[in-house]
């Protein structure tokens, strides 16, 4: 068997529901998994590196993650994702309400 | 002494300025509540009421506040219902004296008591502030705020609970603020009905926490709530959270029976991680909370149990938010029809750069959205969009320059397009965008010893 047939693709959006909003510049993701044994999977497969990667050319700074195992959640900052965020920006999502949904479209790759 | 109750019934009303104004009448009528808390500040908010009462020195409050109240005092006067709210904005004096008017001619004179807390305001103290050497340097970017001094316009520190609670403890029925932080509003009647410690950190956290789950109205009750969202019951009815507190610093979220939305955990979980940046860190001026010890319960229909919140002593600074002016804005938009709709957008906003190039314009920043196919999720939903078969795509431009006139002369470039540009226009019923002055945000923190709270409470 090759090694790509033992992965499966999952979308995040069936493992997590997500709540964004902003803080001048940065837009924060909170990522709340959708049963507890959901949780270790979002610790282990999104990490700050990988949302970095999915979010690449939309943020102009690094992402940081914390985690919140009471509430079997994760909080990212996306820092530089707003065009200066606020009143200056000119983006339509000006207050990165939805970087929360923008963050559902990632797919981890899962053995099966 | 008045012995302490043994709960007490905290009913959010508002979630920011423009926030729906059925909602603090149905908390007042649908059920027993104590407090009416309502938070109406955003960081930006503190500016355009500066330049509001620039204008009209009567001015500078959430002036919606007024009429509200005209609906909704006699309620609270007859039920004993007290209120907590920051819609004095930069005047919180004048929206004080519009909200005694409005008493006295409701026949309240002598039934009411209303509390002011100023203090907040420090735009008339920068230069002496920076003179003794307080830098108010920025929090992001570590500019010294004297960087930008001439075009300062509003500048606030966030008072907390504790000049709140003074004003209840003197007998006030309804608390008008400045900038006191939205959890402070909630936090002060716990504070108050409890008698609670200025050293209780956990406790203070607990009622931190409270007021964070509430202060944005409904979106803790089942609106803009995506888990579930379908089948949340009822939103043209949603009814505002209410917080059932314990002295002990547990509480419950709920909300008046028969009301729709929901109060589920994993709503609940929404709201308590949005703006949210570092979780074991929730920085008030009155404790440090950490949402990494909150305990969440489902204890019955729409009624969530909060418990186990921990909290560390609050830090030396306050954090101060100061807008100053920073140019201007315009955004215009076209709305494209099929076929080829996005091509047609990308074609326009290709002649339409030109055209600002060929005027020799120049702008900080020129940004490109074609609503309906990257907007909101950039280039991670052009990869999976049908580009070549939308139905329509919105052309949205928008420029940003601390020149007026070449903002200004942008709006007139967008019309042309419409005879001139790529077919099957329409969409521009609007008209001309209007440039609009920009007021940046400036995030700072001052020693709190520099900061004076002042309460003052008057019968009616």
């Amino acid at each position: 068997m090759k090694k790509a047939d033992r992965k499966r693709r999952v979308p995040l959006l069936e493992l997590a529901h997500a709540r964004s909003g902003d803080k001048g510049d940065t837009a924060n993701v909170g990522l709340i998994a959708l049963k507890p044994e959901y949780y270790p999977i979002l610790v282990k497969h999104v990490t700050a590196a990988r949302v970095a990667r999915h979010f690449k050319g939309m943020i102009s700074g690094p992402v940081e993650r914390y985690e919140l195992p009471n509430l079997h959640a994760l909080n990212f900052l996306l820092h530089g994702a707003l065009d200066g965020g606020g009143t200056i920006s000119l983006k339509t999502d000006a207050q990165g309400k939805v970087f929360s949904t923008a963050l559902l479209r990632l797919e981890l790759e899962l053995p099966k | 002494m008045k012995p302490r109750p043994a709960t007490v019934r905290i009913a959010a009303g508002q979630g920011f300025w423009g926030d729906w104004l059925e909602a603090p009448y149905r908390q007042v009528t649908g059920g027993p509540v104590d407090y009416l808390m309502m938070d109406y500040l955003a960081e930006v908010t503190m500016s355009i009421l500066q330049k509001q009462k620039s204008r009209d020195p009567s001015l500078g409050y959430a002036k919606d506040f007024i009429p509200l109240m005209e609906r909704i005092l006699p309620i609270v006067a007859q039920r004993r219902i007290k209120i907590t709210a920051n819609a004095g904005g930069v005047n919180p004096r004048g929206c004080a004296q519009a909200v005694a008017e409005i008493a006295r001619r409701l026949r309240l004179k002598g039934k009411l008591r209303i509390g002011v807390v100023t203090g907040d305001d420090l735009l008339g103290r920068l230069d002496g502030l920076l003179a003794r050497g307080h830098e108010l340097r920025n929090l992001d970017t570590d500019r010294r705020l004297s960087d930008v001094r001439d075009r300062v316009v509003s500048a606030n520190a966030y008072l907390g609970a504790w000049p709140v609670v003074e004003a209840l403890g003197r007998g006030a029925d309804v608390v008008v603020t400045g900038r006191v932080t939205d959890t402070g509003l909630t936090l002060a009647p716990m504070i108050h009905a409890f008698g609670w410690r200025p050293d209780a950190w956990d406790l203070l956290a607990a009622g931190t926490v409270a007021g964070h789950t509430i202060e944005c109205g409904a979106q803790c009750s089942g609106g803009n709530c995506l888990v579930d969202w379908e089948r949340i019951p009822d939103l043209a009815h949603v009814g505002y959270p209410i917080v059932d507190a314990a002295p002990d610093g547990t509480f419950e979220i709920t909300k008046h029976p028969g009301t729709g939305g929901r109060i589920s955990v994993a709503g609940v979980k929404e709201q308590l991680v949005y703006e949210m940046g570092n979780p074991a860190e929730y920085i008030t001026p009155d404790c440090i909370a950490d949402f990494t010890t909150i305990r969440l319960e489902q204890k019955g229909k729409d009624r969530v149990r909060v418990s186990g919140v921990k909290g560390r002593p609050a830090t030396d600074k306050l954090k101060v938010s100061i807008g100053y002016f920073y140019g201007y804005k315009a955004v215009g938009t076209l709305v494209y029809a099929w076929p080829d709709a996005y091509k047609k957008a990308q074609a326009a906003d290709r002649i339409l750069r030109q055209r600002l190039a060929d005027l020799g314009l120049k702008f900080e920043s020129v940004l490109t959205e074609f609503v309906g196919a990257d907007a909101t999720h950039g280039p991670l939903a052009r990869a999976n969009a049908p580009l070549d078969h939308l139905p329509e795509v919105q052309l949205r431009i928008g420029v940003r320059s601390p020149d007026r006139a070449a903002v200004e002369r942008f709006t007139r470039e967008i019309a042309p397009l419409i005879l001139n540009g790529p077919p099957s226009v329409t969409g521009f019923a609007g008209g001309r965008p209007k440039p609009e002055e920009i007021v940046a945000y400036w995030p700072a923190l001052l020693d709190k010893g520099m900061v004076e709270p002042c309460v003052e409470v008057v019968d009616v």
